[in-house]
């Protein structure tokens, strides 16, 4: 279970990012933040704004039209 | 921006200022500060107009060749002849504001604000001012007033340069 939920669901790039970003800064290292959307985009943009950032992308999986995205505060 | 030493960086050049045109820069400007870039904009001649206090976008058929609408499971062409009738910026303009909510896509005030917020570097272009007439009491609270060498300056210190 990740220590907090963002749930973007409806909201289409560039928001879930941003709103992502934004609750991140506001968490401890280590901590794992779980991010529900649905825009498909999300999927290789949530990648490549770890791979960016440097924070570490946990798990990445697909419930039915639901992505869920969970990521561990690295950077 | 400037919470990471060493961090990438990114200047924009924003020069339209319609509703749709207004889209990328905003995008790309607020993505690249979360994404931990240091981002820059430069707002010039009709993209000056993004940084008033009241904004008012319209989108237009006009210039836009390749512009069609969704509608009734098809896409409608929206060609150019279409901006010469009276109401067509109008009904242009609310059926992408209707799509944009729709699609849960944000506004440009939103956009807007979250790039103030993301600290984004903003210039507005004092020679755009003056050309066309406002004053900077017209635009919200945070540009930085300057002209092309205060631009050039940033751009040629960033990793990616933009002109939208």
């Amino acid at each position: 279970m990740a220590d907090q939920v963002l749930d973007v669901k409806g909201l289409n790039c560039p928001l879930p990012i941003l709103k992502a970003k934004k609750l991140l800064n506001t968490m401890e290292q280590n901590k794992t933040l779980e991010v529900l959307a649905t825009d498909p985009g999300a999927v290789a943009d949530f990648e490549a704004f770890c791979r960016t950032t440097g924070n570490t992308l946990v798990e990445s999986r697909q419930d039915g039209d639901v992505y869920a995205f969970v990521i561990q505060r690295t950077a | 921006m400037t919470s990471e030493q060493n961090a990438k960086s990114m200047s924009i050049i924003v020069t339209k200022g319609a509703l749709d045109q207004a889209y990328p820069p905003f995008i790309l400007g607020t993505t690249a500060a979360a994404m931990g870039l240091d981002v820059t904009m430069f707002f010039t001649f009709y993209g000056l107009g993004l940084l008033k206090k009241d904004l008012n976008l319209k989108v237009t058929t006009l210039g836009n060749a390749a512009m069609e609408m969704p509608m009734m499971g098809g896409h409608i062409a929206m060609p150019n002849i279409l901006a010469t009738i009276p109401g067509a910026g109008a009904l242009t303009t609310s059926m992408m504001k209707n799509l944009i909510k729709k699609n849960g896509v944000a506004s440009i005030e939103e956009l807007r604000e979250l790039a103030v917020e993301a600290e984004i570097n903003i210039i507005a272009c004092q020679m755009t001012l003056d050309l066309f007439d406002y004053k900077p009491a017209d635009l919200i609270d945070g540009p930085v007033l300057g002209g092309a060498a205060t631009y050039i300056e940033v751009a040629s210190k960033s990793d990616i340069n933009l002109f939208i």
